[in-house]
């Protein structure tokens, strides 16, 4: 063998080996030249990959069933232990035609600690819970038209709202069940513009659809009239209110920026008032006025709302029945702390007006509230094992009313399907009269199993 | 065997010729092109997704999205974006809908839209880094990492692969000390990455499973993150892949979080 003949082999075993040598990286996938598969299976692939579209069902269905159960943490004179026993079946129905697209969510419920069986789908309760029945119409590109019972949320706050005078379910909330039945439905249209520059969201309830409040039936509150924290479960008596309601919001973007301007005609979303002659709470008429940015900042989301509470009923401010004008405001900021930890703080301002006026007319037992009502809310959230495990809290404290509330959840999914959830709420307070203070025979612990499908 | 050696020759001659002119390729130019082929295809694109994450105990859980997807600046390759998720399962996600806006000199913009609450709420964007859905990819994984972040160094070359280091130029904010990539020179697509710890040890490794050629693009319709530390892995499958279907910018907007855009999620 030459030398020639011994460099050439050299070159052409390095030509051979070298890439193979350095290829040293992973094989090609298929469709790349990579290893194919036998041939058999290979037409199964493609004909798998090419099998015919299946026709579209007419409409999707999803739901979950649950069973919660939630008990005070201490005696409340007069009721019973038991805060929360329901099994819940939900049902969701939703479609698409050429014109429009609906859903129907509804709730059974069998709930042993209310007792209330017959539908009252205007609270809420009995055996069926309508949350949802609305159709979408696009009258023309740029407008959106919801018509029917539908979920309505806006603005900035977090479980502090301002411009949302949506319906919330506080029954619901205080006791435990989904954060999401905080949200009460509305009956009601919705009327969407989009624009370039900013849209318009106008929502008419043609008959007001007030807050699920503390009425006294399971959780117990301060009864202004008798001076104590009421000691029967009987519902509160209420002068129902059936005028419409009128919500809209102007908003749009500026960089990553978010603003919006709202508006609100309607009533005190919970029965603020109060009425002598016939002895019953009354919802005052109500309009509010208000504004909300946010923006990315300090490594995370902040956000400012304010709004303006005029109570149309109550001109100088001197009428012990009827809640005072107020404005209200609130800055947020939410960022993760470390990986998997978020934390959120709001501070939350409420003035109210012509307040010597007030003070002036405040009758004996009446709870005072400060002219400056301040509130600090502190969120964590940790999310453990792939966000598998979730541990939260969320924590209300007002310096000025010297009380607070605080919300703590942990839920598990065991698989995609299945969650397991126990958490509490506690409220605390200097005096059973303050906002939250009043709720301290209401502080629960409770448990929960939902299989979704 | 002359006429073999003649011919093996020129065969020599050719690989090392189109190596040659390969290792003039710049590297910021071959990712470049790959940062293209991954994130950039066409001026829009639409997808079906499964994942399945697969824990280290081989318990399995699944998830089901569509993702729409639309470049800033059509034919550019790079630069913002917009994209739109609508998750169909689990089921207690189901119509839980994801908006971001991605930028290159800022954070990114995303909101998540709850059905339940008709909640519309805004989510910082400091951790691109983290698990998306719960799985093994990252959101930058899904959405793509800018280029310019690293530093990229081509380390190899083969008949079949560019492979680069790369090293983040600023290290505070991500968890690998390097990654390697296994680059197809033909597609410019990522085969593998592995990325590296501080110890130089592989803590998690990005393989393509299966390319399909779809509206003339060669697109990844299967890949596989595996944590090899933990011992789990999610693998993802496209599906219904479409490319340059005219997607209006307005369905990346508050609206269609609120209100999905029904007829292009089917």
């Amino acid at each position: 063998m030459t030398l020639k003949n011994t460099f050439l082999t050299l070159a052409l075993l390095g030509a051979v080996y070298s890439p193979a040598a350095l290829a040293d990286g992973p094989s090609l996938p298929p469709g790349l030249g990579g290893p194919s598969l036998p041939s058999g299976l290979g037409d199964k692939e493609a004909e798998v990959t090419e099998k015919e579209e299946a026709p579209e069902p007419a409409f999707n269905v999803t739901g979950f069933i649950e069973a919660r159960a939630g008990t005070r943490l201490q005696d409340a004179q007069g009721y019973d232990d038991w805060t929360l026993g329901e099994l819940r079946g939900q049902l969701s129905l939703d479609g698409m035609t050429d014109t429009l697209t609906w859903r129907i969510t509804a709730d059974a419920v069998l709930d042993p600690v209310l007792e209330e069986y017959g539908p009252d789908l205007g609270r809420g309760e009995g055996v069926l819970d309508l949350r949802e029945a609305w159709a979408l119409f696009r009258p023309s590109g740029n407008m959106d038209l919801k018509l029917g019972r539908q979920i309505l949320t806006w603005g900035t706050g977090d479980l502090l709202f301002i411009n949302d005078l949506f319906p919330k379910d506080w029954n619901a909330f205080f006791i435990g069940r989904d954060v999401e039945y905080l949200k009460a439905p509305s009956d009601a249209l919705k009327l969407s513009w989009y624009g370039a520059k900013a849209s318009v969201d106008l929502v008419v309830t043609p008959q007001f659809d007030p807050d699920r409040a503390i009425d006294g039936r399971i959780l117990t509150y301060y009864n202004p009239m008798t001076g104590s924290v009421n000691t029967s479960p009987a519902a509160l008596r209420v002068q129902s209110e059936n005028g419409p309601e009128v919500a809209a919001r102007l908003y749009g973007q500026s960089g990553s920026t978010e603003w919006a301007l709202y508006y609100y005609n309607g009533y005190w979303k919970s029965p603020a008032g109060f009425d002598i002659v016939d002895l019953k709470a009354t919802y005052p008429e109500l309009a509010v006025y208000g504004a909300s940015v946010r923006a990315p900042m300090l490594g995370g989301i902040g956000n400012a709302e304010v709004g303006y509470y005029d109570s149309r009923d109550e001109k100088s401010g001197a009428d012990p029945f009827t809640p005072n004008s107020q404005w209200r405001f609130l800055v947020g900021l939410e960022r993760e702390i470390v990986p998997d930890l978020t934390g959120a703080v709001q501070y939350y301002v409420e003035k109210t007006e012509d307040y010597d006026a007030y003070l002036g007319a405040l009758l004996p037992g009446m709870p005072k509230v400060d002219e400056y009502r301040q509130v600090l809310t502190l969120r964590l959230t940790q999310q453990l094992m792939n966000q598998n495990l979730v541990l939260s809290g969320f924590n209300f404290y007002s310096p000025t009313d010297e009380d607070g509330y605080l919300r703590l959840n942990v839920a598990y999914k065991v698989t995609d399907a299945l969650r397991v959830e126990a958490g509490s709420n506690f409220f605390y307070g200097a005096a059973n009269t303050s906002f939250f203070g009043q709720f301290e025979d209401n502080s629960n612990i409770y448990v929960a199993l939902r299989r979704s499908f | 065997m002359t006429r073999n050696i003649r011919k093996m020759t020129i065969a020599l001659a050719a690989i090392l010729t189109t190596a040659t002119s390969a290792w003039a390729m710049d590297v910021d130019e071959i990712v470049a092109k790959a940062n293209e082929v991954s994130y950039y295809q066409g001026d829009d694109g639409r997808a079906k997704v499964n994942m399945t994450i697969t824990d280290d105990q081989g318990r399995e859980r699944t998830r089901a999205f569509v993702i729409l997807r639309k470049d800033n600046e059509p034919g550019a390759g790079s630069g913002e974006q917009k994209f739109y998720v609508y998750f169909s399962r689990p089921t207690d996600v189901n119509k839980t809908a994801f908006l971001v806006w991605k930028h290159m000199d800022k954070d990114d913009d995303r909101w998540l839209y709850l059905p339940g609450l008709d909640l519309v709420k805004r989510i910082a964007a400091s951790d691109k880094r983290s698990s998306f859905v719960g799985s093994n990819f990252f959101y930058e994984d899904v959405s793509g990492r800018n280029p310019d972040l690293d530093n990229h160094v081509l380390v190899e070359e083969n008949d079949t692969y560019y492979v680069l280091d790369s090293t983040p130029k600023d290290k505070s904010g991500v968890e690998f000390a390097s990654y390697k990539s296994w680059i197809h020179k033909a597609t410019f697509l990522p085969i593998k990455i592995d990325y590296l710890n501080e110890a130089g040890e592989v803590y998690r490794t990005y393989e393509a499973l299966n390319v399909e050629e779809v509206g003339g693009f060669m697109t990844v319709t299967a890949s596989k993150m595996t944590d090899v530390k933990a011992g789990s892995s999610t693998s993802m499958t496209y599906s219904d892949v479409a490319y340059d279907m005219g997607l209006e910018d307005d369905i990346f907007s508050e609206r269609y979080l609120r209100n999905p855009p029904r007829n292009l999620l089917r």
